[in-house]
C-alpha cells in the first residue's frame, strides 16, 4: 500500500504519460521485458522503473525534467478540434512578426518580436529596459499611475505611440492586447514637447 | 378475425408508424409473413458497422429503403489510434446502390473515406437524392462536392459535419445551378479554403426553406450580415470568422442583421472571437437553444455574459475558458439545460491554464434539473464530486469525464476514482454511455457490470488491474454495444471467457492491452461470426507470438472476412494459418 501511496503521489505530478514514462508510448509497449513484470506493473510505470534498474528511463527521469511525452490517442481530442486550436495558435505566433521601434532621439532602431510578451506592462518593461527610461508605474492588469484611458500618458516625458493597419499613429494601450500585436505594423516612442501634447487628449 | 388473416397492405399501413429500426426488426421477428411484408416496406436501414453486412444483402433484404445510415470506422479513429488505410470505404456500397436504391433519397456516413468517384456516382445515379450528411469522413475534394451540387437537382441537405476535404481550387458552390431553390439545409464549416461569397450569397437568395447555415472560417465578419439580411428564416447558424477591425458601422450592421432574425435557436462558428463583437448578437440570445462556442476563445467573464442571456439554452458546447465561475452562471440561468460539453483549450499543458474544476460540473449538476449528457475536459476530480453529481441528476443518459492526466487520483483523498464512478453507474439507472478516466483499479468495473444494465457505450483508458475488471465487464453489462478500451492490464482469460457476449455487441476495440496472439487466433477460430482483426503496422503478429498484440478490432459480421484489408491488418479466422503462410 505504501507503494501504491507512492505511485499516487507520482501520478498527481502534472505530467503527460504514465508515472515513470519518459519515452513515447509504442517503443515502450514493444521492449520484451514488458511481458516478465506481472499485471501490477502494467499500469505502475514507477514500478517498471524501479523493476528496471539498468533501464535507461531511470536515470533519465533522474536527470532530465518530466518531458511532455504526448501518448497516442489520449487525451481523446479530435484532430479537427487540435488541428483548429494549432491554427489559431500558430496564425498568432506567425502573424507577430518583428516590428521596428524607434524611439525619439536615439540613433537607431530596434526590433521586437511582439507575440513574446504577453500583455502591455511586460512591452512596456521591455521598452523601457531597451531605451532605458521610464514611461511610469505599470501595474498588474493594465497600467496605473502615468496611463489612463480618458487622459493618456498624463504628465510623462515618454509616450509609446504605434502605427497600425491603416497607417494612422496610435496611442500605445487603448485597444485590448490581442488587437494590438494584430494591428501594430511599428512602435515609435516620442518624447518630449511633442510626447506631452499626446498625452493631454485622446 | 386472427392477426394472420389481416390484408397485407392493413398490416403494412400499421407498420408505416413503427419507426424504430429495434422495434422494425422485432416485428420482423414474429412470424414469415411478417417478416415478408416488414422487409418490403422498410424505408431507412442504419447499419452501425459497414462491414456487418454486404451491400448486397441489406438490398436483398430490404429493396425499398430510401435512406441509408452507415458507420465506418471504430470510434478510436478519431484520436488517431487507426492508421490510415485501415478501411471504412463506402465506395462497395454506393455502387450497390446505385443499382438496388435508384431512388434513394439520403444517404449518412460517419468515419468513412468517400472519394470523389463515390460522390460523382451518387450524382449520376441516384435520381432523387436529397439528403447528404459526411460526418467525420474523408478522402474526397470539392471537385466530389461540385458533381453532387450540378446534378442533384432535389438537393435539401448537404451537412459536411468536421469532414476531412481537398480544396483544390474550382468554385464548387458556383455549380448549383441556378434552378436549384430546394436546400434546406447547408454545412460547410469545415472546409478550409474560401468558397465564393457572390456564389454563396446567390444560393442563399434563392433558398426561401434554408434553415441551417453553417459557414466556414474563410467567410469573413464584415460580409455576415449581407448574408443574414438574405435569410432571416434561419434557424440555425454557424459564423464564419468572428473577427473584424473595430468599427461601428460594421457593428451596428451585424447587430441588426441579427435582430432580424426572430427563428434563430442555434448558432455556432465563432472562430478568432473579437469579444467587442458578441453583443451583436444578443438580441437572438433569449431565444437559443444550442450554442457552439467550442472554437472561441474568449474568456470567462465574455462568456458569462453571453450564456447569461440564454434563459431557454439547452445545448451548450463550450471551451475551458468559462472556468467554475462561468459554469456557476450557466446553472443560474439555462434552467432547460440537456447536455454540455467542456473541451479543453490546453490539452498538452502541463499545468492548469484556466480556473476549471470538478466543482464548475458539480455546480452544473445541481442547477440544470434536466441535465443528461455531459463530457468534460478537466485537471481534477474526487470521488465526493462524483457522487453528488450522480445523486444530483439520476437522469444522466451520456456521461463522459476525461481528466487530462491518465491515472489521477481522487485529489483530495488521493484514492481511485472507483467509487465516484460507481455511484454515476448505481443512481443513474439509464446510462447508456460511459467514459471513464483518472484513477480506476477493478473495482469500478465491478460497479459497471453490477448496475449499469442500461449501458450500451464504454470507454476506458488507463484502468483497472487484472482480467477481473474485462469479466466484470463483458459478463454483467446487459445492454453493451461497444467497448473501447486504450492501456489496460486486460488479457486473455476475460476475453475467451465470454467469447459468446462478442456476439451480442457490435464491436470492441483493444488497444495496448495484454492480449496475446494465440489468444486472438483462439477467439477467431471458436467463433465464426466475428472478425478478429489485428492491427500492427510493424509486421506480422506472428513473428513476435511473445508480445501482446498492439490493437485489436474485435466486431461481429455475417459475411466473413473483409476483402479491403491493408497489409498491417490481419484476420485471425479459422484459416489463419492458410492465410499467414
Amino acid at each position: 500500500m505504501a507503494f501504491e501511496r507512492d505511485l499516487n503521489l507520482e501520478a498527481t505530478e502534472l505530467r503527460l504519460g504514465l508515472p515513470g514514462t519518459q519515452e513515447s508510448r509504442s517503443n515502450k509497449r514493444s521492449l520484451p521485458d514488458m511481458n516478465i513484470v506481472d499485471d501490477q506493473d502494467h499500469r505502475s510505470g514507477s514500478s517498471r522503473v524501479i523493476a528496471n534498474a539498468s533501464n535507461a528511463t531511470k536515470s533519465e527521469e533522474e536527470t532530465t525534467p518530466p518531458s511532455k511525452t504526448q501518448v497516442v490517442g489520449w487525451p481523446p481530442i479530435r484532430s479537427y478540434r487540435k488541428n483548429s486550436l494549432q491554427a489559431k495558435k500558430s496564425e498568432a505566433e506567425a502573424s507577430g512578426i518583428y516590428v521596428k521601434v524607434s524611439m525619439d532621439g536615439a540613433p537607431y532602431l530596434r526590433k521586437i518580436h511582439l507575440n513574446i510578451y504577453k500583455d502591455y506592462p511586460e512591452l512596456l518593461k521591455a521598452l523601457e529596459d531597451m531605451f532605458k527610461f521610464k514611461v511610469g508605474n505599470v501595474c498588474d492588469d493594465y497600467f496605473s499611475g502615468e496611463y489612463s484611458e480618458s487622459e493618456g500618458y498624463n504628465g510623462s516625458e515618454f509616450v509609446p505611440t504605434y502605427e497600425d493597419k491603416d497607417g494612422d499613429w496610435m496611442l500605445v494601450g487603448d485597444v485590448p492586447w490581442e488587437m494590438f500585436i494584430t494591428s501594430c505594423k511599428r512602435l515609435r516612442v516620442m518624447k518630449g514637447s511633442e510626447a506631452r501634447g499626446l498625452g493631454c487628449a485622446v | 378475425m386472427s392477426y394472420s388473416s389481416l390484408p397485407e397492405d392493413v398490416l403494412e399501413h400499421v407498420f408505416s408508424f413503427v419507426q424504430s429500426d429495434k422495434d422494425r426488426n422485432v416485428i420482423s421477428l414474429v412470424c414469415k409473413s411478417w417478416y415478408e411484408i416488414e422487409r418490403w416496406c422498410r424505408r431507412r436501414i442504419f447499419v452501425g458497422n459497414c462491414y456487418a453486412v454486404s451491400p448486397r444483402m441489406a438490398i436483398r433484404r430490404f429493396p425499398e429503403v430510401r435512406s441509408v445510415e452507415l458507420k465506418g470506422k471504430p470510434h478510436f479513429a478519431d484520436f488517431n489510434l487507426v492508421p490510415e488505410g485501415w478501411g471504412g470505404y463506402v465506395y462497395p456500397w454506393i455502387r450497390a446502390m446505385a443499382g438496388g436504391y435508384p431512388w434513394l433519397e439520403e444517404l449518412k456516413l460517419k468515419r468513412m473515406v468517400v472519394t470523389d468517384e463515390s460522390l460523382e456516382l451518387i450524382a449520376k445515379s441516384l435520381k432523387n437524392f436529397k439528403v447528404l450528411v459526411l460526418s467525420s469522413c474523408e478522402g474526397f475534394s470539392t471537385h466530389g462536392l461540385a458533381a453532387i451540387a450540378a446534378d442533384c437537382k432535389n438537393l435539401k441537405e448537404l451537412d459536411l459535419w468536421e469532414s476531412d476535404v481537398e480544396d483544390p481550387s474550382g468554385n464548387w458552390l458556383s455549380k448549383f445551378p441556378d434552378t436549384c431553390t430546394s436546400l434546406v439545409s447547408l454545412n460547410i464549416a469545415c472546409l478550409g479554403s474560401e468558397v465564393s461569397f457572390s456564389a454563396l450569397e446567390r444560393l442563399v437568395v434563392r433558398c426561401p426553406n434554408l434553415r441551417t447555415l453553417r459557414l466556414n472560417r474563410a467567410v469573413p465578419l464584415e460580409k455576415l450580415a449581407h448574408l443574414l439580411r438574405q435569410a432571416p428564416q434561419l434557424v440555425e447558424l454557424g459564423t464564419g470568422t468572428y473577427s473584424a477591425d473595430l468599427r461601428p458601422d460594421i457593428f451596428s450592421n451585424l447587430a441588426g442583421a441579427f435582430s432580424g432574425c426572430k427563428e434563430l435557436k442555434s448558432l455556432s462558428g465563432f472562430w478568432d472571437v473579437v469579444p467587442a463583437y458578441l453583443p451583436a448578437v444578443y438580441s437572438v440570445c433569449s431565444g437559443l437553444t444550442t450554442l457552439n462556442l467550442s472554437y472561441a476563445t474568449i474568456q470567462s467573464p465574455d462568456l458569462i455574459k453571453l450564456v447569461s442571456q440564454c434563459p431557454k439554452l439547452q445545448c451548450l458546447w463550450v471551451l475551458d475558458y468559462i472556468e467554475d465561475s462561468g459554469l456557476e452562471a450557466l446553472a443560474a440561468t439555462c434552467k432547460d439545460l440537456r447536455e454540455l460539453r467542456v473541451f479543453p483549450s490546453e490539452p498538452f499543458g502541463d499545468e492548469p491554464n484556466v480556473s476549471l474544476t470538478e466543482q464548475g460540473l458539480v455546480l452544473v449538476s445541481e442547477g440544470c434539473p434536466k441535465l443528461e449528457s455531459v463530457l468534460y475536459f478537466c485537471r481534477r476530480m474526487s470521488n465526493d464530486a462524483l457522487v453528488t453529481i450522480a445523486k444530483n441528476r439520476p437522469s444522466m443518459i451520456r456521461f463522459r469525464l476525461c481528466i487530462i492526466d491518465p491515472q489521477t487520483p481522487d485529489y483530495l483523498t488521493l484514492e481511485p476514482l472507483d467509487v465516484g464512478f460507481g455511484a454515476i453507474v448505481q443512481h443513474c439507472k439509464d446510462l447508456r454511455r460511459l467514459s471513464l478516466s483518472g484513477l480506476l483499479t477493478d473495482r469500478v468495473f465491478e460497479y459497471i457490470g453490477t448496475y449499469a444494465k442500461k449501458l450500451e457505450m464504454l470507454s476506458v483508458a488507463f484502468a483497472g488491474e487484472s482480467d477481473l475488471g474485462l469479466h466484470h465487464v463483458l459478463s454483467g453489462c446487459d445492454s453493451l454495444r461497444k467497448l473501447e478500451i486504450m492501456d489496460c492490464p486486460f488479457g486473455d482469460k476475460a476475453l475467451l471467457a465470454n467469447a459468446a457476449k462478442l456476439e451480442t455487441m457490435r464491436s470492441l476495440w483493444m488497444s495496448s492491452c495484454s492480449v496475446s496472439f494465440e489468444a486472438c487466433k483462439l477467439l477467431g477460430q471458436k467463433m465464426p461470426r466475428l472478425n478478429v482483426e489485428v492491427i500492427d503496422e510493424s509486421g506480422p503478429p506472428d513473428s513476435r507470438p511473445e508480445l501482446p498484440v498492439k490493437k485489436l478490432y474485435i466486431y461481429r459480421t455475417v459475411t466473413g472476412r473483409r476483402i479491403d484489408m491493408p497489409g498491417f491488418v490481419w484476420n485471425v479466422g479459422e484459416d489463419s494459418a492458410l492465410r499467414l503462410s
